[in-house]
């Protein structure tokens, strides 16, 4: 094998790669309460733990505190994360609410579950608004989607590394499809770290404040995080385009129903469909959707919610271009329906 | 005011800045200052940013129990002071506050309680007394002793107090002790029984008087857990 030496095959669930990945780049600790389709990666943890003495694992009282401790943490200079899903999703916002406000550089893996409410327990896209806008906040948050267990790993990491880069917390969306199903992964044999530091240092009589007593000081600091945020969007902006040269249908899509889209492009070869799929959704891939946008005649967004990823779409799209669009909240989207779809 | 402090936010005659200052105290006392991490909840608390010549960081509402779980994991070296009002700790955070001396936290918590709520106007808060005048109208409701709950659940080798600002004294012992308890690896927490002339709407004397005779017979000084 040609890549013999830099890659070493494993057969992992979701979960597991998203320990695995967390762990090489250089997380330290994890804080989280069990929830389906979530658990995993919390078990997964708490067994490498005993493995590897440098690592820290709680199981909190509930997700606000997941939320706080790793915020703690982080501010400790320890690199911490959390995972949880649905209505510990909503929990947890509280914390990350804090994070966006202080910059801090936390990691929650969300595997998203059918809603509203407790609603079903493996799967759904129904978690991209809360990712992004869950908090009382202005969404400058970094989240990544998956389509494939390689993606997973690398975007795992990737919210790790740019986190503490560039100071904003960082959310992977995931589901249970992907979390609890097993697949093969490429694992690199030598990974990239996060860099992380202690942002309170003791002795060096810092204060760091949340709240302001002046409406002028909290504008002038968001102003300066969304400048941070904005400068970060052009150096994090991930996506993949597909069979686009020539496509007059493009379809847009994230994260599992990604990958089915692929496969179901694949099978439509021949009849001009193209694939654009955004894996950070936030900041979202504006310029490269325009530009396909421009040059094709319509738009589909297909997704496994009511229209989360179609409202960013067109939140984004400065094209005149026509959006379709074929919604299953909370359901399971298949090859065979997306081909049935296009060729209808 | 020591030099190195900066003006207090706080209402004059409010109880905060005396513990805070006397928590300065013993730290300098311990050689420790260099050490100690203060986080706060909201509400009256926050306003101790920037306030003593050691770490402050803000958190949210309820909220700093767990934020301080998160560092002092991370940071066994630091002393890590969570620092909350009687609403932080024994209603909105109240489960994290149990389930950290229940885990037998190595952290310590610093309740003010003064029977309302300071900073919102005064509204009535979990520890009002039966009969207390709120903005909300009579309490009808009997007070929480939070001290005495978290003591029930605190494991051996924790600390749990409650001091009084009238009596700075005792008040300072407790403090100490509190730390050396996170020092021998344990949860500790101090309830202060504080002024809060404001919302009491009281002046001079009444504001001492009030403490006295309506939050001292309810909330009993002393060591709960040692």
């Amino acid at each position: 094998m040609a890549h013999k030496n830099k890659f070493s095959r494993a057969f992992l669930t979701g979960a597991e790669v998203i320990v695995k990945a967390a762990q090489d780049v250089g997380a330290e600790y994890f804080f989280g309460y069990p929830i389906t389709p979530a658990s995993e990666i919390a078990v997964d943890w708490s067994q490498a733990t005993k493995k590897n003495k440098q690592l820290g694992f709680l199981q909190t009282e509930d997700e606000i505190a997941a939320g706080f401790a790793i915020n703690g943490s982080v501010l400790a200079g320890r690199p911490a994360f959390s995972a949880t899903a649905g209505p510990g999703t909503v929990l947890i916002q509280d914390g990350l609410s804090m994070a966006e406000a202080m910059r801090l550089p936390v990691v929650v893996v969300v595997a998203q579950r059918g809603g509203p409410s407790s609603g079903t327990v493996i799967y759904s896209q129904q978690e991209v608004n809360l990712a992004i806008y869950g908090g009382n906040t202005e969404g400058m948050r970094l989240v990544y989607s998956s389509s494939t267990l390689e993606e997973l790993y690398q975007n795992t990491q990737k919210a790790f590394i740019n986190a503490w880069k560039y100071r904003f917390p960082a959310i992977v969306l995931t589901d249970g499809y992907q979390s609890k199903t097993r697949g093969v992964l490429e694992v690199p044999s030598t990974s990239k770290k996060l860099k992380s530091q202690p942002l309170v240092v003791l002795g060096a009589n810092q204060h760091l404040p949340n709240i302001f007593t002046f409406e002028e000081e909290l504008f002038v600091k968001l102003q300066k995080d969304v400048k941070d945020f904005n400068k970060m969007a052009e150096a994090v902006i991930g996506y993949e385009e597909f069979n686009t040269r020539g496509a007059e249908i493009l379809i847009i899509a994230h994260g599992t129903v990604g990958g089915v889209a692929k496969e179901a492009v694949q099978k439509l070869l021949k009849k001009k469909v193209g694939l654009f799929r955004p894996i950070t959704l936030n900041p979202f891939p504006k310029t490269a959707l325009n530009k396909l946008a421009k040059k094709v005649k319509k738009i589909i967004v297909i997704e496994s919610s009511l229209g989360q990823l179609e409202r960013l779409v067109r939140a984004n799209l400065d094209e005149n271009t026509k959006v379709d669009h074929y919604l299953r909240p909370g359901l399971g989207i298949e090859v065979d329906e997306i081909i049935k779809l296009i060729t209808k | 005011m020591p030099k190195d402090f900066q003006p207090a936010k706080f209402c004059l005659g409010c109880g905060h800045p005396l513990v805070l200052i006397t928590l300065h105290k013993v730290l300098q006392e311990m050689g420790l200052v260099g050490k100690a991490v203060l986080g706060l909840d909201i509400g009256c608390s926050l306003l101790a940013i920037n306030y003593l010549p050691f770490n402050t960081f803000h958190t949210h509402h309820g909220r700093v129990t767990p934020t301080m779980v998160g560092f002092k994991r991370s940071n066994k070296e630091s002393i890590s002071i969570g620092y909350t009002g009687d609403g932080g700790a024994y209603a909105i955070g109240l489960q994290s506050l149990l389930h950290s001396a229940l885990r037998d936290e190595p952290i310590m918590v610093i309740v003010i309680n003064n029977a309302v709520y300071g900073m919102t106007g005064g509204q009535k808060a979990p520890t009002s007394f039966i009969a207390q005048k709120t903005d909300e109208g009579i309490n009808e409701q009997p007070p929480m002793l939070g001290a005495e709950i978290v003591a029930s659940v605190a494991q051996s080798g924790a600390y749990v107090a409650r001091g009084t600002v009238t009596d700075m004294g005792v008040m300072k012992e407790m403090l100490k002790k509190a730390i050396e308890t996170q020092q021998a690896g344990h949860f500790s927490l101090v309830e202060a029984m504080a002024f809060c002339p404001t919302a009491w709407k009281t002046v001079g004397t009444e504001t001492v008087s009030y403490l006295k005779n309506n939050l001292l017979p309810v909330f009993k000084t002393g060591e709960i857990k040692s």
